[in-house]
């Protein structure tokens, strides 16, 4: 006769054991390097294509003339992280780090330039 | 007793997403079902044909956070049919190896939610646990837990490392051990066996008539998995077997996808075993020819349907998606109507509903022009309070 | 010496063992459950004050009526059931074998004061005027028909055994011949089983099915009563766990005899509380081990094995009464 409670054996095991929650802010995870998360712009290496404002799927990246040069700004608020951006890039100008600790408090505070 | 008319939806503890099932109860018996859906429109065929197709790519990805990755592949082989890109060997070996492991969490997810819905928590923690361990795999290729963005038109957009490979064959060492675990959980526990066993029938003439799909017909016998019967990516290659069960009721789709996941995990080892070197992505032109075509998968739900029309610019003239759950739904109507007010959870729980997905704006015209009208949102505000008023739910 | 009878009277009453003691209990009966529930997922739990702070933020928010619901009775089951576990746990025996009052009969009587409470949960279902809340209200009046009779029948087995209905006796008798809780194990297993179903915990928690049936009985409550119908539940679990750790495995009498006899009150509360965490504890390994079954089920599962297994177990006892001499 099958006996409900096949689980029993396996659950006594966990009783004392350590719970698998991470107990975040204190304890954290790291993530992988590959994380896409902020991203960085290296102005020096920016020709003003306009390609990544051209690819980018939500609009958080718009083509801004900042001292007298064409350049990429990119709205938090917005991005999605796809970094459609950063492969349309001929030249590499923008890199994804794996900060993703972003949360802000007023809309427009968090702009990548 | 009179009949009684109870909604179930669109908010309940029971349903995942929204939609209205609105049951007429005979005491404890359900006599007659009613669906409505649409609560979770959100315009996305419109919005797709006002965004490139690059830029499209992140939009399909977002129609369903649990079956992303089915979605894309559907649009990037269409577009790649019209384009006539034939894209490379090691690329394909990637996109099939993102494929299982959605399939993979898709599964596991699945099991702790029906777990859930009979009342079974512990199962519940302990297959999104494991499901944790597919979780840190997507996210170290991909970058990202769920919407990878993987894909580009052409190919893959990230490889996979030798390290990479090594981390995923552990994974899948680890988590075949715990789908052997829930297989016998999920055979022998009896308090599981009491709510699954012959609850929610269907017939397999019924499941053929009603055109159901994926896990809920192959539970009824009926050997239907778009793998099989038009490969694409690299199924032709990978051999792998159609789980069917002909038990007809909702313990024979769990015992399905148990069995996917192990089917999963040996698609997966032989991909990372013979992952052919090469490009991973071949460049393609901005715009496409004007053309149409279709393309189907195999969602972890079952089979998944696009069309694609272009039009020579860069922008799509018209994409249509039909996914698995809409396809299931008038089998579950069927399967709803005779069964207990318990087990409608498990019944609706047992397609594994999708409604995010699903819903998608259908325009009856009967044969007229008659022209639409355009409401406020205010209007339709107070249209829905007086249409729901005028059913007696305005508690 | 009347007067110190009846301030030591008070004391039993409204501080230890009395109505404070029940109350820090069940609070922390339910802190154990959580806590034990949540290791056995692998998650973390909640922190020990937890119980006492979800109640004075329950009491704290607005009680609303609905306007379909009967005021006064709606009202009245969560005080009517809270009133008969509190009635119930002044005749267990917790600070030696006596309860407040001991007469022959009075395992009887707290087992009819705790059918109370599930009886005004099924009306607090009723009168709320809510169709959930009625279908919830009659799924609990059908537990109570299948859970009641094997509950019943197999806490009398010790008494049985023993000749008397009074718990004092059982209690004595079962310290005197700690052999005789493997005459009556079958019952200790079925009594526990049945007390998981009074109780409305997984397996048998299909009253209070939140995923079917929103809450159930409890649905319209907010507030203050909903705050006394959980104080209800947690203390009924208390009582009922004590109730079987008093009639199988004789209560707050230690095993061995201990010195010094002045403070064998404390000793013998301690005794008690371990017994009771004890049952209390199988009943939750009981609760995370199974999924939830439909009613039709439960009541099958309830007439065709408990039902019996209870008759056998009678039978068991009557056998050993009579022909083993004691």
């Amino acid at each position: 006769m099958k006996t409900p409670g096949k689980m029993l054996p396996k659950i006594m095991g966990f009783i004392f054991r350590k719970p698998v929650t991470v107990r975040y802010p204190k304890e954290r995870l790291t993530p992988p390097a590959t994380l896409r998360g902020k991203m960085k712009f290296h102005l020096d290496r920016c020709i003003s294509c306009g390609l990544c404002a051209r690819d980018c799927p939500s609009g958080a990246c718009t083509m801004h003339e900042i001292e007298a040069k064409k350049r990429p700004v990119f709205d938090l608020d917005y991005c999605t992280f796809c970094a459609q951006c950063a492969e349309s890039c001929p030249k590499d100008a923008i890199e994804m780090t794996a900060e993703f600790e972003l949360a802000h408090y007023k809309k427009g505070e968090a702009i990548v330039k | 007793m009179a009949h009684v008319k109870l909604p179930i939806g669109p908010q309940h503890p029971a349903l995942k997403e929204p939609e209205n099932f609105t049951i007429t109860l005979d005491g404890e018996r359900v006599v007659d079902v009613d669906i409505r859906i649409g609560y979770t429109h959100r315009g996305i065929e419109k919005l797709m044909e006002t965004r490139t197709y690059t830029q499209n790519l992140y939009l399909v990805e977002r129609i369903c956070g649990i079956c992303s990755y089915a979605h894309v592949e559907n649009f990037t082989q269409n577009v790649e049919e019209i384009l006539g890109l034939q894209i490379p060997k090691r690329a394909e070996y990637i996109r099939t190896l993102f494929l299982e492991l959605e399939r993979l969490h898709s599964h596991f997810l699945w099991l702790g939610v029906a777990g859930h819905e009979i009342g079974f928590d512990t199962l519940f923690m302990y297959t999104w646990q494991d499901r944790e361990v597919v979780q840190d795999l997507l996210e170290m290729i991909s970058g990202n837990r769920v919407n990878y963005a993987m894909n580009a038109i052409g190919g893959v957009r990230r490889d996979v490392s030798q390290e990479h490979r090594k981390k995923v064959l552990e994974g899948m060492d680890y988590l075949e051990k715990r789908a052997e675990f829930y297989k016998n959980i999920a055979l022998n526990e009896k308090t599981i066996l009491a709510r699954a066993q012959n609850v929610g029938i269907l017939k397999p003439q019924v499941a053929l008539r009603l055109a159901a799909v994926g896990p809920t017909a192959r539970a009824s016998g009926i050997s239907v998995d778009i793998r099989k019967d038009d490969p694409y990516a690299s199924y032709l290659d990978t051999p792998f077997e159609v789980i069917t069960t002909d038990t007809n009721d909702v313990l024979g789709r769990v015992v399905v996808r148990v069995l996917e996941i192990v089917e999963s995990i040996k698609i997966i080892r032989y991909l990372m075993e013979h992952l052919p070197e090469g490009d991973i992505l071949k460049k393609a032109p901005r715009k496409v020819p004007e053309g149409e075509s279709i393309s189907h998968t195999e969602a972890p739900r079952g089979e998944d349907f696009h069309y694609l029309h272009s039009n020579g610019t860069e922008k799509p003239e018209r994409y249509k998606v039909r996914t698995p759950t809409l396809a299931n739904l008038p089998a579950t109507a069927e399967m709803l109507k005779g069964t207990y007010l318990a087990d409608v959870p498990i019944i609706v729980a047992a397609i594994d509903p999708c409604m995010g997905c699903m819903d998608r704006v259908l325009i009856l015209k009967n044969g007229q022009e008659k022209p639409g009208e355009l409401i406020s949102g205010e209007k339709l505000r107070r249209y829905g309070i007086k249409w729901y008023a005028e059913r007696g739910w305005d508690a | 010496m009347g007067r110190i009878d009846f301030l030591l009277s008070i004391v039993y009453l409204l501080l230890f063992p009395g109505f404070l003691f029940l109350f820090a209990f069940s609070l922390f009966a339910e802190y154990l459950d959580r806590k034990i529930y949540a290791r056995i997922q692998r998650r973390v739990g909640p922190p020990f004050l937890q119980p006492f702070a979800d109640l004075v933020k329950l009491s704290a928010k607005e009680d609303i009526v609905p306007e379909k619901a009967e005021h006064f009775m709606f009202t009245a089951a969560p005080i009517i059931g809270l009133a008969a576990i509190f009635a119930a746990f002044l005749y267990l025996p917790i600070v030696s074998t006596t309860g407040l009052h001991s007469f022959n009969g009075d395992l009887v009587v707290v087992l009819y004061l705790l059918t109370i409470p599930t009886l005004a949960m099924f009306l607090g279902g009723w009168y709320s005027g809510n169709v959930f809340g009625q279908k919830g209200g009659m799924r609990v009046a059908s537990l109570l028909f299948s859970y009641e009779i094997p509950f019943f029948l197999a806490l009398l087995t010790p008494a049985l055994l023993q000749g008397s209905w009074k718990m004092a006796d059982i209690t004595r008798f079962e310290a005197a011949h700690p052999l005789e809780f493997i005459v009556s194990l079958l019952g200790f297993f079925i009594g526990l089983i049945a007390l998981q179903g009074k109780l409305e915990r997984l397996p048998f928690d299909i009253p209070e099915a939140e995923t079917e049936i929103v809450a159930g009985p409890l649905v319209e409550y907010s507030g203050r009563r909903l705050a006394l119908f959980r104080l209800a539940r947690d203390a009924e679990m208390v009582v009922g766990a004590g109730l079987i750790a008093v009639v199988f495995l004789a209560g707050p009498e230690p095993i061995l005899p201990l010195e010094p006899v002045y403070l064998s009150w404390l000793v013998a509360a301690l005794v008690f509380l371990l017994k009771t965490l004890f049952v209390i504890f199988l009943l939750i390994l009981l609760k995370s081990a199974v999924a939830r079954i439909r009613t039709d089920q439960m009541i099958s599962f309830a007439y065709q094995w408990l039902i019996p297994l209870t008759l056998v177990q009678i039978f068991i006892a009557i056998i050993v009464r009579f022909f083993g001499g004691i």
